[in-house]
C-alpha cells in the first residue's frame, strides 16, 4: 500500500488538484488529509520548501538541479519524488514530462543520453530519419577523425539528403 | 501445456550442445518493451493489468514466429508451479511473485519465453545452449519485429524503448551468458575476474539472476548499460569478455590437471561417488558436487555420465522440481531424501554397468 506523503501511515485519500490547468496528486493518511483539506491553500508551499531543503543538504547531486518540485505527470499522476522513492516510473509519458531530470539520471546510469540501435519500424518516418541523421553524423565525425575524407564527403551528401527529406516531410519547420 | 510433462524432460538450452558448451551453459537475450497506450505495470490498477494481459495474450497466441507458443496465465497457477517455471528459467522470480493478472508464452523447446506484466508489459527472452548469442539475437529480433506489427511500443527518439526503470531504457536489452567456472573458483582467481568485469560495467550474477547466490560455480555475465550503445555493440562487449574468461578458465583447468592430476581425479571421483550413493543430500551440496563432476567429465577424468545428464540434474534437483516429480508437497528434510534417491536413479540409468 502507498504511504502517506507527509508521514509513514498508509495513504487512504488520493486527492487530485486541478488548478489553472495544472494537475497535482496527493496521497495522504486520514489525519494528514484533514489537515491538508482545512488549510489547503498557502501553508503547503512552505512545507514543500522545508522538506526540499533537507533533501538538498544530503543529496548534493540534485540540489542545484531541482530548485523546485516539478508538477506530477498529467498522464499517470506520479511525481518525480515518488519515482525516486519507488525506482519505477508510472508511464511512458514520464520520460517527456521529466525529461530534464531523467536526462541527468540516465547520464549517471548509462554515461550516455541518446539511444542508438534498434528503432521500431512502425515509428513515423520522421523519427527514423532523425535516427539516421544521428548515426550519419556520428559516422561523419569518425571519418573525419580517421582523415578518411572520401568517406566523409559521401556521408555529408547522405546527411544533406536526409535533412532535405525531413524538411519536406514536416513543412512546419 | 501440461507442466507435469515438462518435469520428465529438460529445456533445449540445457542439452549441453552449441559452441564452448564445456564452459558456456547458455546464452540468453532479453528485450524489455512497453505498450504506448497503457501505464507501466506498477502504476496499473488490477483492471488495467487485466486489460494489458488480455491484449498481449491474444497477440502472443496468434504470433506467427518460427515456433508456436503456448500461453500460460501464471497468475492462475499454484505457487509451486510458478516456482517450477522459475527453476526452468522460463519466468523470473519477480514475475512469479507478482500480484495481479500476468502470464507467459513459452515454446515447446523452452527456449523462447514472452512474459506479460513483469516489471515491463512485455519481457521477451530467447535462450540457447552454449555460446550462441548471434542466433539468440536473430530469433529475438524477429519476434520483436512480429510483435511490433501488432502493437505500438512506447518509444522516444532520445531515450529509445521506454521502460518502467531507467536502468533498462534505450535498447531494453539484457545479454547474458551463463558460465561454469569451477577451476577459477577453486583457485580463487575468480575474484580478479569480478574486479575486471566491474571496471568495464558488466554485471555478474548467480544461476537465478539478480540477488541469487552463485551456486554450483555458475555465473551469469550480463550488460548493465542499455542506452547509447547498439544491440550489436553490447553483444560484442559480452562476447569479447567471455572469450577471455573461457581462455582463463581453460588455462587454470589445464594447470590443475598438470600440477596434480591425481588429487583432482580423486576429488571429482569422490564427488561422483557421493552423488551415486548418498541417501540424503541438500541442494547446496548437490550443486557443489555436480559442479566437480561436470568439470571431471569435461576433463576426461569421469566417463560414466554424460554432460546433458549433469546439466539436467542441476535443474531437476531444485525444490519445486522434486515436488512435481513426487506429486506432493515435501518439507526440506523430505526433499533431501527425495533428491538423493532421484540422483541415484538418474546416475544408475545413465550407466548400466554400475546399476544393481
Amino acid at each position: 500500500m502507498k504511504k502517506c506523503e507527509h508521514c509513514s501511515k498508509p495513504a487512504v485519500l488520493h486527492i487530485t488538484e486541478l488548478q489553472d490547468g495544472s494537475v497535482e496528486a496527493h496521497h495522504l493518511c486520514e489525519s494528514c488529509a484533514k489537515e491538508y483539506l482545512t488549510q489547503n491553500s498557502e501553508p503547503e508551499s512552505v512545507e514543500v520548501e522545508s522538506s526540499l531543503s533537507i533533501d538538498e543538504s544530503d543529496d548534493s547531486e540534485t540540489s542545484e538541479a531541482v530548485p523546485q518540485e516539478q508538477p506530477p505527470c498529467p498522464n499517470c499522476g506520479i511525481t518525480f519524488k515518488e519515482f525516486r522513492s519507488l525506482g519505477r516510473l508510472g508511464c511512458a509519458h514520464d520520460y517527456s514530462h521529466f525529461r530534464e531530470e531523467l536526462t541527468r539520471l540516465i547520464e549517471n546510469i548509462h554515461s550516455e543520453v541518446q539511444h542508438v540501435g534498434k528503432v521500431p519500424k512502425r515509428q513515423p518516418d520522421a523519427s527514423r530519419q532523425q535516427f539516421d541523421l544521428i548515426r550519419l553524423k556520428l559516422q561523419l565525425k569518425e571519418a573525419i577523425d580517421e582523415e578518411n575524407y572520401e568517406k566523409a564527403a559521401g556521408l555529408r551528401d547522405q546527411i544533406r539528403q536526409v535533412e532535405l527529406e525531413l524538411r519536406s516531410s514536416s513543412p512546419a519547420t | 501445456m501440461n507442466l507435469d510433462v515438462l518435469t520428465q524432460r529438460s529445456g533445449e538450452w540445457l542439452r549441453g550442445t552449441g559452441p564452448e558448451a564445456d564452459i558456456v551453459i547458455s546464452s540468453r537475450i532479453r528485450l524489455a518493451r512497453n505498450l504506448a497506450e497503457f501505464p507501466f505495470v506498477n502504476r496499473a490498477s488490477d483492471a488495467v493489468r487485466a486489460q494489458i494481459e488480455d491484449f498481449l495474450r491474444e497477440r502472443i497466441e496468434k504470433l506467427q514466429g518460427r515456433r508456436p507458443l503456448t500461453y500460460l496465465r501464471t497468475s492462475d497457477l499454484e505457487p509451486l508451479d510458478r516456482q517450477f517455471l522459475v527453476e526452468r528459467q522460463l519466468i523470473s522470480r519477480e514475475h512469479a511473485e507478482d500480484h495481479g493478472q500476468c502470464g507467459v508464452g513459452v515454446s515447446s523447446e523452452e527456449n523462447v519465453s514472452l512474459m506479460v506484466n513483469e516489471e515491463d508489459h512485455l519481457r521477451m527472452q530467447v535462450l540457447r545452449s552454449g555460446m550462441d548469442l548471434d542466433a539468440a539475437w536473430a530469433e529475438i529480433n524477429e519476434i520483436d519485429d512480429l510483435m511490433e506489427q501488432e502493437v505500438a511500443y512506447a518509444f522516444d527518439s532520445q531515450f529509445g524503448y521506454l521502460t518502467a526503470c531507467p536502468t533498462n531504457v534505450g535498447t531494453g536489452i539484457r545479454v547474458s551468458v551463463m558460465l561454469h567456472l569451477p577451476a577459477l573458483v577453486a583457485t580463487k582467481e575468480i575474484q580478479k575476474v569480478f574486479q575486471a568485469l566491474q571496471k568495464i560495467g558488466l554485471a555478474v550474477r548467480g544461476l537465478y539472476g539478480e540477488g541469487s547466490q552463485a551456486m554450483g560455480d555458475f555465473y551469469q555475465i550480463s550488460n548493465q548499460v542499455t542506452l547509447g550503445k547498439s544491440e550489436i555493440d553490447i553483444m560484442k562487449s559480452i562476447k569479447d569478455v567471455v572469450a577471455q574468461i573461457l581462455g582463463y578458465e581453460r588455462r587454470v583447468r589445464t594447470a590443475l590437471v598438470k600440477e596434480n592430476r591425481q588429487a583432482l581425479h580423486d576429488q571429482v571421483s569422490r564427488a561422483f561417488g557421493i552423488l551415486q550413493n548418498a541417501q540424503t543430500i541438500s541442494s547446496e551440496e548437490t550443486m557443489h558436487l555436480l559442479s566437480s563432476v561436470r568439470m571431471g567429465v569435461n576433463l576426461g577424468l569421469i566417463d560414466d555420465v554424460e554432460i546433458p545428464t549433469v546439466n539436467e540434474l542441476f535443474i531437476q534437483t531444485q525444490p519445486a522440481h522434486l515436488q512435481k516429480l513426487r506429486h506432493q508437497k515435501l518439507e526440506s528434510a523430505e526433499r533431501n531424501i527425495a533428491r538423493a534417491a532421484y540422483i541415484r536413479q538418474r546416475l544408475a540409468e545413465n550407466n548400466p554397468h554400475t546399476s544393481a
